[in-house]
């Protein structure tokens, strides 16, 4: 009895909403088979989205996005509140995911050249996924309202404020005023929340549309370059011959990765934790050391390095040449071949670019630019000795902040060059040059030492390497 | 689209500009709305980048608490402050006493990328976390990537009491 009711609700729900209809040929389309493992990613991203979603808005409920109260209400979640430190935990593991997965999905793309035709637009829609993506995960870092969050906007309010004509406009647009103050966060808080999600859904849907309308590609194949006069029957064909329905011969795949990643972002939410929290957000206080979140370190190291005179071309010029260039991919070359092995160039790229992003990484990690405030006294066993005037000599060189710069024997800063074998390498007067004019990124110290305390640090550097 | 326009019948040249018309309307409505809805919108939105720069004395603390020579950190309240901006309302600036009466302050935001500088008293400089802006006593460039000098302040002495003119964040622009 129950069931022929049920089935007569369904079958008037399914008449009058056209489930059958819409959804299950979507679910149904037929794919090709030789896939396997490789189209998991994008999905993934989608699944990882969704933990976004879902976490985010938990979080919304608690967070309160004014400058004076969101640091309080980010402690309750993390330290009070019921699963509150494992939702700050999914969040953030959830971005990180999102956009190393958005990037393995971008990088697949690329490496088997689907972005071809007739497929450009899924490429390109992508690419305006993959921005979107990072810019949520950049407002997203400083909703993250401690003394790095603070300074984050700041540094992005200088880095818009290089932009010529308009750029102190764009700055007090993302400052919401002059200086960081109450209308700072909720800006942040309203792209995070409200418009790039907004972008996001609807990029998403086109993205899908798409994927549905040119079918998902094939596996790469050294014989089949693509010809934009014959492909789309070629394709129909192959997969009339060779094809299988999405659901549920491709779709477990999907299932599982997604199923593996969402354990990933929660045993991590669960095992490691959301990142503590800094000092309060105060712009008047200056005991912080502002970084990016891990993703963009490699970023964060580019703008250390470079030199000072192309550093505005490059904060300002790199990422909307990279976005063009990535953009515009398909419109250049929409046509040949597909395979890996046929297009070493592109595989170069790949390659080239993973090796830029680990070191640049490593480097930012390292931080050899910023001096170590936190260095401690040179130890007695690298002085050698603790009386006399190479004794006081070495207390000099780290009273007067040289160590923060100059490493000796492995205790210091990176920023200038290593001291340890200084003596072998410069003569007395040298040295006292050196200190005294500077010269070469180093500040001159003449005004700020005595003609004793100069002698003393010189004693001091001439044992080194002896 | 031109799968529904097929099962209309031809109509006659009355009815086409009747159709003309009503489309023309439909879109002239269309844009209406929007400028409705979007000129207030924008014009809240973008408010900030056309207001006056605030200028605001603040007071820093009394004359006699700064010791000659010495530079210290002192934080005060923005001068664009909102009510509700709780601790990001404050800023800070390194103040250092010159003379009995004359004070010179800077910002500390590295003129780079303006992360805070952190004076070094031994040294006499101020360094920069971020990406290792290093400035002289004076505020001139010592070492690093940053283009300018770090911005003063206004320091003025009204009684006993030390005021620094609290203004907008320092831009390093390219204008």
């Amino acid at each position: 009895m129950l069931p022929r009711r049920f089935r007569e609700v369904w079958t008037w729900l399914d008449d009058r909403a056209g489930v059958s209809d819409y959804v299950v040929p979507l679910l149904t389309h037929v794919v090709p088979r030789d896939a396997r493992w490789w189209y998991v990613f994008g999905s993934a991203t989608l699944t990882a989205f969704l933990v976004q979603v879902v976490t985010g808005i938990c979080l919304a409920m608690s967070y309160v996005p004014g400058g004076g109260e969101a640091y309080q209400s980010l402690k309750y979640i993390t330290e009070q509140a019921p699963f509150g430190n494992v939702l700050r935990g999914m969040h953030y593991y959830g971005a990180s995911a999102m956009v190393t997965l958005v990037v393995v999905h971008l990088v697949q793309v690329y490496l088997h050249a689907s972005y071809k035709y007739p497929r450009e637009l899924n490429w390109m829609t992508g690419v305006v996924l993959l921005f979107v993506v990072l810019g949520m995960a950049f407002t997203g870092q400083l909703l993250r309202w401690d003394a790095n969050g603070v300074w984050s906007v700041v540094v992005a309010a200088e880095m818009a404020g290089r932009t010529p004509l308009v750029g102190p406009a764009i700055a007090h647009f993302t400052l919401g005023g002059d200086t960081v103050g109450g209308s700072t966060l909720s800006r942040f808080f309203v792209m995070h929340v409200f418009v790039l999600p907004g972008v996001i859904f609807a990029g998403v849907g086109l993205h899908l549309l798409l994927l549905f309308r040119h079918g998902v590609s094939e596996m790469p194949n050294p014989d089949q370059p693509v010809d934009p006069a014959t492909y789309k029957a070629e394709y129909r064909e192959r997969l009339r011959r060779t094809g299988v329905p999405f659901w549920p011969d491709a779709a477990w795949r999907d299932a599982v990765f997604s199923t593996v990643v969402v354990a990933v972002i929660l045993g991590c939410a669960i095992f490691v934790g959301p990142p503590a929290l800094t000092n309060p957000p105060d712009p008047g206080s200056i005991d912080a050391n502002p970084m990016p979140d891990w993703y963009f370190w490699w970023y964060f190291a580019v703008l250390s390095l470079l030199p000072p005179r192309l550093e505005t071309w490059v904060i300002l010029g790199a990422p909307v040449l990279g976005f063009l260039a990535l953009f515009c991919l398909p419109l250049i070359s929409n046509k040949g071949h597909r395979a890996p092995s046929k297009r070493p160039w592109a595989v170069a790229v790949v390659i080239a670019a993973a090796a830029a992003f680990c070191v640049l990484t490593i480097y930012a990690y390292r931080e050899p630019w910023s001096p170590d405030f936190a260095v401690q006294p040179l130890p007695a066993s690298v002085v050698g000795g603790d009386q006399g005037p190479v004794a006081d000599g070495a207390r000099l060189v780290h009273r007067k902040g040289c160590l923060y710069c100059h490493n000796i024997d492995g205790h210091g800063g990176h920023r200038g060059p290593e001291l340890s074998q200084i003596g072998k390498l410069l003569t007395r007067d040298d040295l006292i040059i050196r200190i005294n004019n500077g010269g070469d990124n180093m500040p001159a110290f003449a005004g700020s030492i005595t003609s004793d305390e100069l002698q003393a640090i010189v004693d001091f550097l001439e044992t080194r390497g002896r | 689209m031109s799968g529904h326009n097929q099962l209309l019948p031809t109509a006659p040249p009355e009815q086409e500009r009747r159709r003309s018309f009503l489309s023309w309307l439909t879109r002239g409505l269309a844009g209406l709305i929007g400028l409705a809805v979007t000129v207030p919108g924008l014009g809240f939105v973008l408010a900030p980048v056309f207001q006056k720069p605030p200028r605001r004395w603040r007071p820093v603390g009394k004359r006699d608490a700064f010791p000659l020579g010495a530079t210290v950190l002192v934080e005060f309240e923005d001068p664009s402050s909102e009510p509700w901006a709780g601790v990001t309302a404050t800023t800070g600036a390194w103040l250092r006493r010159v003379s009995d009466d004359q004070f010179i302050a800077f910002s500390i935001n590295c003129r780079h990328l303006g992360c805070p500088v952190r004076w070094i008293a031994a040294a006499e400089l101020f360094m920069c976390p971020c990406h290792g802006g290093v400035y002289y006593k004076d505020g001139t460039v010592a070492a690093g990537p940053p283009p300018e000098p770090l911005k003063r302040y206004a320091v003025r002495v009204r009684g006993n009491e030390v005021e620094i003119e609290a203004g907008p964040v320092p831009l390093t622009t390219t204008n």
